[in-house]
This record gives structure tokens, sequence and C-alpha cells, in this order.
């Protein structure tokens, strides 16, 4: 093998151009697979986050309330409405809350403090209003602590403060907040007028933001015990009321249909949109991650049409090289080169002019990683996935060149002592 | 001559049909990738309002203070204080305030459902100020919005909906319990991006709203905007316990608008906004230095980041790939002219000079680039039907393959194949007629 590369890198200086445009196409190949392949892992692995929920059988109800009535009439609505719908038949459980997970927005933002005069920075978490149904209806079981009482549910209007005497947070906010401790029994203050009574810790529970921008904290939930009376449809994000249902198992379809017109007989004065009124999560989750989705598939197909490529590149190449070598090739042989090593010498050729090409690529990949990095908000690139795609590479050269190498290899001895 | 070179070229084509093929696929590929990712960009893009986009401004002004804003940028809505100020001194040719909410639209049977609409409430100049076209009626006028007048604009779209697309000019409908006259149907109106209202929407890419009312009217009924409302970038909101403390509040929830028409008006507004900041910080209102902003609509969209990263980042990806393809495609015109060294050293020979010869090729380049883009086009055109699989569906839809995109598509393939072919040609052209005659005769 080493004996054969002095001649090789002979022969590549007489084809520096070519030589240059393989080089240079194996470099921007491996810069671009390397960064795309590594967005289709940012973007799968974000859009395989479960909710921590039962998702298959949840569904939500986006009620808005006619007319702007007061918070004591829509307080009094919304209880009259879970009534309905915990007795429906099909139904596992229902709460009310303003939000629900993969909405992208509508749910609350709260700033979380150890302490009222603290100059540290305050720990961001997202909040759903709940009661002592939400952990039934989600189907998410407390690891540590307590559920909600009955008694401990408050009513809030848009225009009161919330601060919740108890709440029951996720085991990452929990780890955040105390990360040396247990949380359940601690004191934390959501607003400056009063502690925050930790009673209770769940597994896992996604805020309502996931599928938009703010991932760091799409784990950290706070459940705050509230009924909330958005006072007319417009008050929130959302709007007015979500009602989040959980359907007993193979029930949903049939539920889907009845609690809307359920609701609606209870009371017309609200409005469910016909369209975008009721959403399953499986739906919510579709929406949520379509953009995800998309450039996933988007980088995929590119990776495939550029190493196809890449390859037809190099086939190509090779075999104009053999064609203009096979002189050369055919006096080699009658001087006692065997087949094999006219087919290593072209193997051994790839695999350097790949190597070289897979140099300049990491380092191209790794300045486009930077750059993309700036511009884009991606994470740092992991080293190991360039490895991969310098791997991939040079086994695609080896796959590509072997047909050339060969024909090559298939030239006779007899060809030296032709045109000449 | 040229036709000579033409079937010179086709010749060649027959005699190397996998390289040709190659090579024509590779260009094809790399242009329809990087055309279908432009058609998606161009979309998101585009200038919605390009005979007036550098005459509308938004003016942001710093009342978050250093504290509380980002980054030292002011927020990008007004407050309630700001906004009216702003619209009463009435120091442009035009200025706008918006806010978005929901209003519930009450059907006069009762077999009907209630429905919601998305509705902005407007200030007058809203309609002449974006040239909005009217299929019925008009706009209100400056005395609504001063008598906070019960009169509503609706879109072609819920006008169809509510009276089967007839001329509902002067009828009522009932919005929230309360009866509006309707002054005015929009016609088919989609500006793409939606600008106008991008900083409380955050999604500049969906239909603009189904109904318009005065802004005053919404304010005198404490309607509340379901679109962006915000009071600092970093702390906890303060508390509002009523309307009258949000419209006194420091919160920031109404876009605004100014019209411009010349650079001696811009320069003159700037320093109107400067000074009023500077009077908000003399009468101790701001505990900081004027910070102010005035973009116009490029600026604006700009600043909303309105591109999505997907479309840009798939425009970069695609025009790498275009690029590697091209790359490609150089070492393979290389081997294909290099293939042809005898012909050439033979027809120099025969006296073709050195032109004749970068003629030749060039065409022979020009024809490949030109299946390539015949390609591409096809390819395109598969591309477009799948972009729904890609893009979210409201951005996929403005994405079109239009006469534009399709000469672009082969001015592309074109254009790249002949600069692909440059240096394979010059090497051609430097084949010695002598020397090739000599080895191989």
């Amino acid at each position: 093998m080493t004996m054969q590369i002095r001649p090789i890198l002979a022969a590549l200086r007489r084809h520096k151009m070519a030589t240059l445009l393989i080089v240079l196409q194996i470099a921007l190949t491996l810069a671009v697979v390397s960064n795309a392949l590594f967005i289709v892992k940012t973007r799968v692995l974000h859009l395989s986050r479960p909710t921590g929920t039962d998702e298959a059988h949840l569904f939500v109800i986006k009620n808005g309330w006619i007319g702007q009535p007061d918070v004591p009439h829509i307080d009094a609505q919304m209880r009259a409405d879970l009534v309905t719908l915990r007795s429906l038949p099909g139904v596992h459980n229902a709460f009310a809350s303003e939000a629900y997970p993969m909405q992208e927005g509508g749910g609350g933002l709260v700033r979380i403090k150890h302490q009222v005069a603290q100059t540290t920075k305050a720990q961001l978490a997202l909040s759903y209003f709940a009661d002592e149904h939400a952990l039934d209806t989600f189907g998410t079981a407390l690891v540590a602590g307590r559920n909600f009482r009955a008694d401990e549910i408050v009513s809030l209007g848009p225009y009161d403060a919330s601060r919740p005497a108890v709440i029951i947070i996720t085991r990452d906010l929990a780890h955040k907040l105390f990360p040396d401790g247990a949380a359940v029994g601690q004191r934390v203050y959501l607003s400056d007028d009063g502690p925050s009574t930790i009673i209770g810790m769940v597994d896992r529970l996604q805020g309502s933001y996931a599928g938009s921008s703010t991932r760091s904290i799409d784990e950290d939930t706070v459940l705050v015990p509230a009924r909330y009376a958005s006072s007319d449809d417009g008050a929130s994000y959302a709007g007015g009321t979500v009602y989040l249902v959980r359907a007993q198992p193979g029930q949903l379809a049939a539920v889907l249909r009845a609690a809307p017109a359920a609701l609606v007989a209870q009371n017309r004065m609200r409005v469910i949109s016909p369209e975008d009124g009721v959403v399953t999560l499986e739906q919510a989750r579709t929406k949520a991650y379509a953009t995800d989705r998309g450039v996933a598939i988007m980088m995929g197909a590119v990776c495939v049409l550029l190493l196809l490529a890449t390859a037809g590149g190099i086939v190509g190449l090779s075999s104009f090289w053999v064609g203009q070598r096979r002189r050369s090739i055919g006096v080699r042989r009658a001087l006692g080169a065997t087949r094999g090593d006219i087919l290593r010498y072209f193997q051994t050729e790839n695999a350097l002019i790949v190597g070289i090409g897979v140099v300049l690529g990491v380092a191209l990949g790794i300045a486009a990683n930077l750059s993309l990095m700036t511009h884009y908000e991606l994470p740092r690139m992991p080293l190991w996935v360039l490895g991969v795609g310098a791997l991939l590479l040079w086994l695609l050269g080896q796959l590509a060149v072997f047909g050339p190498a060969r024909s090559a290899a298939a030239v006779p001895p007899v060809e030296a002592t032709r045109s000449v | 001559m040229f036709a000579d070179y033409l079937d010179l070229a086709l010749r060649s084509f027959r005699r190397s049909k996998a390289l040709t093929a190659l090579v024509v696929l590779l260009m094809g590929c790399g242009v329809a990738t990087c055309m279908v990712t432009f058609a998606v960009f161009r979309a998101t893009a585009a200038d919605p309002i390009p005979w007036k986009s550098n005459q509308l401004f938004v003016p942001q002004i710093d009342n978050f203070g250093p504290a509380q804003n980002w980054k030292g940028e002011p927020p990008n809505l007004l407050s309630y204080t700001d906004a009216t100020v702003l619209l009463h001194a009435r120091q442009a040719r035009r200025q706008v305030l918006i806010y978005g909410s929901k209003w519930t639209v009450m059907p006069g049977d009762a077999q009907h459902l209630p429905s919601s609409q998305e509705g902005d409430a407007v200030s007058h100049d809203f309609f002449a100020m974006f040239d909005v076209p009217f299929r019925y009626g008009g706009g209100w006028s400056a005395s609504d919005d001063d008598q906070r007048a019960a009169v509503v604009v609706i879109s072609s779209a819920l006008n169809q909906k509510l009276f089967g697309g007839a001329d509902s000019v002067g009828r009522e409908i009932n919005l929230d319990t309360h009866a509006y006259r309707i002054v005015g149907v929009l016609d088919n109106w989609n500006p793409s991006p939606r600008f106008f209202d991008v900083s409380s929407t955050w999604y500049p890419f969906s239909h603009p709203r189904q109904l318009y009312l005065p802004f005053s009217r919404a304010i005198d009924l404490q309607k509340a905007a379901s679109t962006n409302f915000y009071c600092s970038t970093n702390s906890v909101d303060p508390y509002l316990p009523n309307w009258d403390s949000i419209l006194h509040s420091e919160c920031a929830w109404i876009a605004a608008w100014v019209e411009l028409p010349t650079r001696a008006d811009v320069e003159r507004y700037r320093g109107w906004l400067h000074n009023y900041a500077a009077e908000q910080q003399r009468v101790g209102r701001f505990a900081w230095p004027p910070n102010v902003r005035l973009s116009d609509v490029g600026q604006w969209l700009d600043v909303m980041k309105v591109v999505p990263k997907a479309s840009a980042l798939s425009m970069i990806v695609s025009a790498s790939f275009l690029l590697i393809c091209l790359v490609n495609v150089v070492g393979l015109m290389l081997a294909r002219f290099m293939r042809r060294a005898p012909e050439i050293g033979v027809r120099r020979a025969l006296g073709a000079s050195r032109g004749a010869i970068y003629r030749q090729f060039l065409v022979e380049a020009a024809a490949i680039g030109l299946a390539g883009g015949v390609l591409g086009l096809l390819l395109t055109a598969l591309g477009m039907a799948g972009i729904g699989h890609v893009f979210e569906p409201e951005i996929a839809r403005l994405a079109t393959l239009d006469a534009s995109l399709l000469l672009l598509t082969v001015l592309v393939a074109v254009a790249a194949s002949l600069v692909a072919a440059l240096y394979p040609t010059w090497r051609a052209a430097q084949v010695q007629p002598a020397w090739q005659l000599k080895s191989n005769g």
C-alpha cells in the first residue's frame, strides 16, 4: 500500500484541476451533509418529545363567551359545563384551563423566586390553570406530594392577580428550583404578594408553547389551582375557556362529537368554532411540529441527493481518468502488476483524495455550523457527526470508484503496445 | 455556424450518453431544489406593498427603559398613552393605530350558531394608508372616529358568508350583542406578508382579519386585545385591576403606522419623535434619554424576522446543493471535453481558430444547460406539488409556479452550465493541434 502513494501523488500532480474538483466536492458535501444531518437530528429529537399526557385520548374544546359576561356568571357557567362534560358517557374526566399542550402559545409565563427580595434571576416556567381533576385528565401521575383539593380551587377574573397558596410542579422544574433536595413542601414566590407552597410533583408535563421558541423551559410547568374566567372571547391569546377532556379508551370519536353538542345544548351563548374549536392532542401535535417535520424531510432529501450527486461525480471523473491512463495501465500490467494491484491503486487514490476532501470538509463544516449557530440559534454540532459524515463519504467514494477501478484492472497488458 | 455547433453537440451527446445524462440530471436536480426553495423564500420575503413601502413607517418609543427592554431596543408596540398622543399630534400625512381582538358575530335567526371572528380595531386612515381595496362602500370618516360610531367594514369572505356576496353597505350586523352599521365591504385583500399588524400577531402569513372597527369605539367598549400584550421583557407583568389601569399602564399592545411621503417628512418626524421622548424624560415619565426608532416596511419586516427560519435555512442548503452540483458538472464537463482532445486537435489542424473551439464548446454547454433547465422545470413542478409536506400550509399556499419562475429556472440552468463550462472550454481550446495528431496518428 505505502509503496503506491508516491506514484499516486505524482499522477495527481499531473491532474491538478480534476483532483481539486473532487476534493472541493467532497469538502462541500461533507460540510453540507453533516450540518443537514445534524439539523435533522435536532428536529427529530424535538418533535418526538412526549408531553407526559395521555395524548391518544385527550382533546380540547375552545369555548368563547358571548357579550362580555362578568366573572361570577362565567364561573357559574364553567362549573355547570364541567358537570355536563364529566357526566357525559365515554368521558373519563375533564377540567377547564386557558391553554393546552402543543398549542404553541396560550399558557401563562411565570417567574418563580425563592424570596421576594431576590437579586438573582427568577426561574421562568409555564403555567396551566387546573383543578383537582387536572392530573387525572392529563393522565399524569404524582411522583411526590398530593393533588389539589376541591376547596383550594379559586375563581379568577382577567383583572385578578394570581397568587396561589399551593402549586404542583414538574420534576424538571423542581430540579431547577431545588437541585439539592426535595421540592415538595418548599415555599416559592410566583408574585410578590405571598408565597406558594409546592404540594405535589409530577413526572412530566409539557407547557403549551412546545413547537415554538421556549425550548429550554418546555418541561418546566406549574399547575395553578384556579378556574380562570376570561371575560370575553378575546382576553387571552387563545380566547375564552379551554376545556381539556380525556375520553375513555375507544370512545374518543364519539365524545368528540357529543361533547360540544352537549355544551351548546346546555347554553347557546357561547362560540365553539366549527373549524378549529375542537382539537385532539394528536392534531395539535401534527400542527405544532409541522415545520420541524418539514425541515427534517427537506434536509434528509437534500442529503440523499447530494450523496448521489457526489457518487455520480466520482464515477464520472474516475472513468475519464481510467480512460486517459489506459496506456500507462497497460505498461504497468506488462511490467508485471496484477489486476489486484491496479484495483488497489485506484481505490487508494480515491481514499487519498477523499481524505484530503474530508480534512477540508471538517473545517468547512465547523465554520458552517458556527455561522448557523449565530444566525439561526442552532446548537453546537458534536464532532462525531462530522466523523459519521466523513466515514459515509469515504465508503461512498470507495463504492463509487469500484466500477471504474475494475474496468481499469480489466485493461490487458497488450494495451501498452497500442497506439504508440 | 451556430446550427453546426448544435449539431456537433447533439452528436457528442449521442456518443457519451451516460456522462451527458449525469450532467443533465445534476443540473436539473440542483436547479429544481433551488427554485422550489426560492419560490418559498420569494413569497415570505416579498414586499407586500411595493409602491408605498418606503413611505410607510413604524414608530417605536422606548417606554420600558434600559432595565426592562430587550437588549436596548424599544418595544415593538406602543402603550395607549404614546399611541394616542401620536394619533392626535397629526405630525404625519396619515397615522394609524391598530390592535386585534375577537368579536362574536350573532346570527339574525335562532337556527344559526354564533361565530367568533377576528377583528382589527383601527383608526380611519387605515384604509387610505394601506390602499385597501373596497368592493362596496368605503371606510369611515374622522368624525366617526371622534363620535366612536358603531360602524364596521367587513371582508369579502364574511360578506359572502353573511349576505351571500350581495352589497351589504347600510345593513346591520350584531357584534358582541351590539348593532353595527356596515359602511364598507373589502375586495379580496391579502397582502403577504401581512405586514401591517405583524407586531401584534407574530404570524404574518395568515389571511387578514374579517372585521375592521373604529379604534376609539373598541377602547370605549373595553375590548381587550387578543393580540400581543406585554409590559416588560424580563419581569412580572404589573397588577392591572381594571381597564383604566391598562390604558394608563406602560404596557405595549398597540401597533402604529405613519405615512411620510418625502425624505424631509421622515427626518422631521424622527425629530418630533425624539423631542416627544425628551419631553417625557423632562416631565419625569421616562428616566432615560430618548430611545426611538422609525422603520419603513422593509426594515420593519427585518426587525420582526418575518422570513421563517426554515425558509432561509432551506434556501442556504439548496444553494449549497446547486454549488456542489456545479463543481460536479465542471469535473464531468472537463472529462467530456478532454476525451475529445483528438477531435479538437484535428479541427485545430484543419484551421479552426481558438475562438471557434470556444464557441463550439460553449454552445454545447448551453445545450446541456437547456436540457438541465427543462428537466429542472419538471422537477420544480413536482417539488411545488410536494411543498405542502415541507412548509406550513399558510406558507406553501403563497409559493406559486409562475411565468417568471419558469423563465428563471431555465436561465439559471443555462447560466450555471456556461459558468461550469468556462474552465473545461479553456482547457479544450489549449489543445495543441500538432501534438494531438502526433500521439494519436
